[in-house]
């Protein structure tokens, strides 16, 4: 009987479960959904009812000089971060899987102190600092900033793929006659493509994306996507902005996806003929 | 050589900027955006007598601490679920939970607008159904601000519970189960304690991340709901104090650096670590 009875309770903590979960994932996609479907609200107010389809509020924000300028800079911005910060980064998680220095375990504690300390602290410490040294907020700031902020997400992405990758096959190379640099090239960054191209990817959004941080750091006059989405929310909620939020969800959800569906086949053409090599 | 880079960056932009705001806390403030290097304590001295100040801080800490607790009970359930579920496309709930990290954070808080704001789905259904007759206040207030940073703190929680049950060797459970535990009990003495880890790990990368926001306040509470975050920027950026802007920032800094440690003390790095992505 009491068998029976505590089976029944496992279902029930199991449909429980479920149940949690299927709310969970609404309410994270619930506003998304809401924005995404407001943006093609033909009423002059940014909220329901519909009153129609309409592609007009699309057209204004193409025809929105400040949109556009934002749209841009912000592009430039996180290309930059992503090559940047890609780059630094990939060195590092090399530097720090592969070899044995003084105060490696402090640099790698350090490397990930950005992604945990808030940002209004990262970006005040910033500025007081070019505030002591009198120089003025520029677009080079800025993008360091950004590749700051990344850095922690590239590093670790890079040095899990790291770990995964045998040292035997370097250790091959090296024993062939090939040089340090050369093994490197020829070996280890093929194998690191997927870490390289997702840490690029990450970067990019982080940097798109970043906000508070901007806000201290931006040179006078000068706005990125999400500022600019601040500013204009300051006047009221229009249908224009959910518009805007529906294009950036275009841009960087598309972006990754498409990423790693390119990622996925590239791998399975690549897999054949190749030694099973374990990750993780 | 190789971390010459990154060290230069992370001295440059990391530790010389908050040594040299450590610094400025005692400078003197004068007028708006003019300072002096004499030193003085009057910053320091302002901060802990005036109550204004600790009272942020403590709301701070509050709200901080309320989102993680949600944020742990309400993403457990999801990483248990995904862990433990014989549903072919896992990957597919898995990526579901990384998707709204590519989502602009901006966008997705001004997003509940549209679910809370008087002309949100909610409000609207309610009011087309007869239910209510005035639009009902759901935003401006400190359940939307948290209910903000639960939408973009869940994520973060649920991914990190769901990492370290990964971890967990499942013949633990069977072995378990085989000598006469229920499903409850194995569950109790068995996966829970073995994914503690993982759920310290996301109760403190939410509670941080939380008590150090700035969008969400701004954008989902009213001017009485401004949090930390928010009284530094509107110090440093509209009064233009910045002596006690940096004081203020030390404090958070060391304030949430004081949680991080004593975390770390016990817990070590290395589950955040996998938490981030490693």
């Amino acid at each position: 009987m009491s068998g029976t009875r505590r089976k029944q309770e496992g279902r029930w903590a199991w449909r429980l479960t479920g149940f949690v979960t299927v709310c969970v994932y609404i309410f994270m996609f619930a506003p998304i959904v809401a924005t995404v479907i407001l943006s093609f609200n033909a009423s002059m107010f940014g909220g329901f009812p519909m009153t129609g389809f309409s592609l007009q509020w699309y057209g204004k924000l193409m025809a929105n000089e400040a949109v556009l300028a934002a749209f841009r800079t912000s592009l430039w911005i996180a290309l930059v971060t992503a090559l940047v910060t890609t780059a630094i980064g990939v060195t590092t998680a090399f530097a720090l899987v592969r070899f044995e220095f003084r105060g490696k375990q402090a640099l790698s504690t350090l490397v990930i102190l950005p992604a945990l300390v808030p940002e209004t602290i990262l970006g005040v410490g910033l500025l007081v600092l070019i505030k002591a040294v009198d120089q003025p907020r520029t677009m080079l700031l800025l993008v360091l900033g950004h590749i700051l902020l990344a850095m922690p997400y590239v590093v670790l992405i890079a040095q899990a793929r790291m770990i995964g990758i045998r040292r035997v096959y370097e250790e091959a190379a090296l024993s062939l006659g090939a040089s340090r640099v050369s093994s490197f090239r020829e070996i280890t960054l093929p194998l690191l493509i997927p870490a390289v191209v997702g840490g690029a990817l990450l970067a990019f959004t982080i940097s798109f994306d970043n906000t508070s941080a901007s806000l201290f750091w931006r040179p006078a006059g000068v706005e990125t996507m999400p500022t600019q989405i601040l500013s204009m929310l300051k006047i009221s909620i229009s249908p224009e902005i959910n518009a805007l939020g529906t294009v950036m969800i275009l841009v960087t959800v598309g972006i990754p996806l498409i990423g790693g569906l390119i990622l996925q086949s590239l791998t399975k053409l690549r897999r054949r003929g190749e030694p099973k090599e374990d990750t993780q | 050589m190789l971390v010459a880079p990154v060290l230069l960056l992370l001295i440059f932009f990391l530790v010389l900027p908050i040594a040299v705001m450590a610094g400025y806390t005692f400078f003197t403030f004068v007028t708006a955006g003019v300072e002096t290097s004499a030193l003085t304590t009057a910053n320091w001295h302002e901060f802990l007598t005036d109550s204004y100040y600790s009272g942020f801080l403590v709301k701070t800490l509050r709200v901080g601490a309320i989102t993680a607790l949600l944020c742990g009970v309400l993403g457990y359930f999801p990483a248990y679920f995904i862990w433990a579920t014989t549903f072919k496309h896992k990957w597919l709930l898995l990526l579901l939970l990384i998707v709204p990290f590519w989502i602009s954070f901006t966008i997705r808080t001004f997003s509940w607008i549209n679910i809370l704001g008087e002309q949100g789905v909610i409000n609207v259904a309610l009011l087309k159904m007869g239910i209510i007759h005035e639009p009902l206040q759901m935003l401006y207030n400190e359940g939307a601000v948290i209910l903000g940073m639960l939408h973009f703190l869940l994520p973060y929680m649920i991914l990190n519970v769901y990492v370290s049950l990964e971890s967990i060797d499942r013949t633990l459970i069977s072995a378990a189960r085989s000598m006469g535990c229920t499903s409850a009990q194995a569950f109790r003495e068995v996966t829970l304690p073995l994914s503690l880890p993982g759920l310290a790990a996301g109760l403190l990368l939410c509670f941080v991340l939380a008590a150090g926001s700035y969008v969400t306040p701004q954008l989902l509470g009213s001017g009485r709901d401004a949090l930390f975050g928010n009284l530094i920027y509107d110090t440093i950026m509209g009064e233009l104090n910045w002596p006690m802007g940096a004081t203020l920032s030390i404090v958070l800094f060391v304030v949430l650096g004081f949680f991080a440690a004593v975390y770390t003390r016990y817990m070590g790095m290395s589950q955040i670590v996998k938490g981030l992505g490693g």
